[in-house]
């Protein structure tokens, strides 16, 4: 089991790599080329404007102190404001989030649920003709470019057979009372058909991989010899004895796959206009809008730290043979 | 004369031993597969001039001095059709590949040497260099890879050396770790023992003893890496951050999507580029599939 001790190391990690990626961050955008004040004032503010956040930030300060006002601002969450939608970016982000999770979760869900059956199917017919077929197949969706598969599927189903929308959230013109009412809308959910099924494809490999080859290990372990010899039909062995135990690794792989699918989903959400973290992301790095592409590089990276840190925890809670030095 | 040969034969005897110290994976058919696929992507990258058959940036006009654009596979003798700028599809192709290898195999290299270094210098050394490491590779786990390549080739000039740059900042991690709890293992084994007590150095130790051992690990990763290298760039270069001067798988898919190529249902146009870099990084998978047989037999049933 884990111990006190152990998640407060834990969390001490954490806090040391989500400061050491804020710095980087400050780093980066301070030393870029060009007018270091940039970071924060766009020169079309008024010069009321420039003056607040020459304060807010410090910027007539030397680098230093800089430094330390930007990280007190950013435990405040205080992150500036955009160029381009002259509004806090925090506020910005947080709006963005809900499309950016919504689409990585449901995309994870329909692939772990895929990937973890047919992985203990390819398990139990493991040797076999569907086995050779099978994983170069697997191994090909893993190459897959997931820009380039959002591109095929749109090209098919959206402009050529005209099944779904080619891309947003909400056809043009439908309005909504409240994020509920649009999130639980059949129009949004055509929306999110494309783009979460690209990201379910690429996805599907890792928990099938996974859960094939943790199967592979226990159905050579006793207690599966001992209900083969029971007289088990091997159906039953294979999802009562064998599947539960080899699931527990796949699940804690969800974590990690969240973190991973969230930087990926930069691609995807740009193919398909998804407002997400990673569009947005790609938009205002294109438009120079900085303090936003701070955001929400910073916001992305939290959720990354977040899901490493849960898939470590998940991992040591489900197997204590694992403990934390 | 002799001498010549002589060299000419230790030379490729150091070869061999280069190769035999790989341990290729010859005894897979995947493997060979994606060996076989690697082998034809170096030559038609190498040989690009010659395979192409036009200039891959050069607008054409059909003999009326009309723009030759959206022409379909075959059409005017233009293999693969042409874009909507007038530009031939399949000379493209041809000298993307080029990229991809110049890309693949710097990156590979940079991520498994970075990499390798680190974990040997963590593992044998241990102690306050090994925490640093370490710590450093934590951070890296950190950081969304993506992302920071994005960030990383707005600010400084769009080239495909700041995407192997970025690359090499961030990748190094996977490697880092797996050649660090390879070394632990090795550091105890009898014979760096017998080297320590014959008194050769730790840097010899590390280097001649050592990391010989680890070095069918670092090839591994770094196919792997050549796959994530090319599939980074093509992202990088779709998003509109690569380098606007160089023929691209990625630039290609950017042209295409940018041109409304999937509305005019142009498949001709952006589906070869993708089926290239999947043949690519799957020849890479394969190829790291049946070292991993070779080097963790027990995984293999």
């Amino acid at each position: 089991m884990l111990g006190l001790k152990q998640i407060g190391g834990r969390l001490a990690q954490l806090i040391f790599v989500l400061w050491a990626v804020a710095t980087i961050l400050f780093l980066i955008f301070r030393l870029m080329p060009g007018n270091p004040l940039a970071a924060y004032i766009d020169p079309t503010f008024t010069e009321e404007q420039q003056l607040i956040l020459m304060a807010k930030f410090g910027l007539d300060r030397p680098l230093w102190e800089q430094y330390f006002i930007y990280l007190w601002n950013l435990l405040q969450g205080e992150l500036g404001d955009s160029f381009f939608y002259r509004q806090p970016v925090f506020d910005r982000v947080l709006e963005l989030l809900p499309n950016t999770l919504i689409l990585t979760f449901s995309s994870l869900i329909v692939a772990y649920a895929f990937g973890i059956i047919a992985g203990a199917w390819l398990a139990w017919r493991r040797g076999g003709l569907a086995e050779r077929v099978a994983i170069p197949i697997v191994l090909t969706t893993r190459a897959l470019p997931e820009f380039w598969l959002g591109m095929l599927l749109l090209a098919i189903f959206s402009f050529s057979l005209g099944w779904f929308p080619a891309g947003g959230t909400r056809s043009p013109g439908e309005e909504y009372s409240s994020l509920f009412a649009l999130y639980s809308s059949t129009d949004f959910l055509a929306h999110l058909v494309l783009p979460a099924a690209t990201l379910a494809i690429y996805s599907q490999g890792l928990p099938l991989l996974l859960m094939r080859s943790n199967m592979l290990d226990v159905m050579g372990e006793d207690f599966v010899t001992m209900a083969r010899i029971k007289g088990l039909s091997s159906w039953t062995v294979v999802v009562r004895h064998a599947a539960r135990n080899a699931l527990l690794p796949v699940v804690t792989s969800f974590a990690i796959a969240v973190g991973y699918q969230i930087q990926g989903n930069v691609v995807v959400e740009t193919v398909f206009s998804w407002p997400g973290l990673g569009r947005e992301l790609v938009n205002a790095v294109s438009a120079s809008d900085y303090p936003l592409a701070q955001g929400a590089f910073l916001m992305i990276a939290i959720v990354v730290v977040l899901m490493n840190l849960l898939a470590d925890l998940l991992y040591s809670l489900l197997d204590p043979r694992i403990s934390h030095a | 004369m002799h001498e010549s040969l002589d060299t000419q034969i230790e030379s490729r005897s150091l070869i061999k031993q280069f190769f035999d110290s790989l341990h290729l994976p010859t005894g897979d058919p995947f493997a060979v597969a994606g060996l076989i696929i690697y082998a034809a992507f170096v030559a038609v990258a190498l040989s690009a001039d010659v395979i192409a058959t036009h200039d891959p940036t050069e607008i054409l006009y059909t003999p009326a001095y009309e723009l030759a654009a959206d022409r379909s596979p075959g059409q005017e003798g233009y293999i693969l059709g042409t874009t909507s700028l007038g530009r031939d599809i399949f000379s493209q192709l041809v000298y993307g590949s080029r990229s991809a290898l110049l890309i693949g195999l710097t990156a590979a290299v940079m991520v498994a040497l970075i990499g390798t270094l680190v974990g040997l210098l963590a593992g044998y050394f241990g102690g306050l260099i090994d925490t640093i490491l370490m710590r450093l590779a934590d951070v890296a786990f950190g950081i969304p890879f993506l992302p920071f390549v994005i960030v990383l080739a707005a600010f400084l000039e769009p080239s495909i050396w700041n995407v192997v740059l970025a690359m090499a900042l961030v990748l190094w991690r996977d490697t880092g770790r797996v050649i660090r709890a390879q070394v632990l293992t090795l550091r105890t084994r009898a014979y760096v023992e017998a080297a320590r007590v014959s008194g050769s150095s730790d840097l010899k130790i590390v280097f001649t003893h050592i990391a010989p051992n680890v070095l069918p690990l670092s090839f591994l990763y770094g196919t792997i890496a050549i796959g994530w290298a090319i599939l980074t760039e093509a992202s990088i270069s779709f998003l509109g951050f690569g380098d606007p001067e160089t023929i691209s798988w990625g630039y290609m898919l950017q042209d295409a999507y940018a041109s409304q190529a999937l509305s005019q249902r142009a498949y001709y146009w952006f589906v070869p580029p993708g089926l290239c870099i999947i043949l690519v990084v799957v020849a890479g998978f394969f190829i790291s599939r049946g070292y991993e047989e070779i080097l963790f037999p027990k995984l293999k049933d």
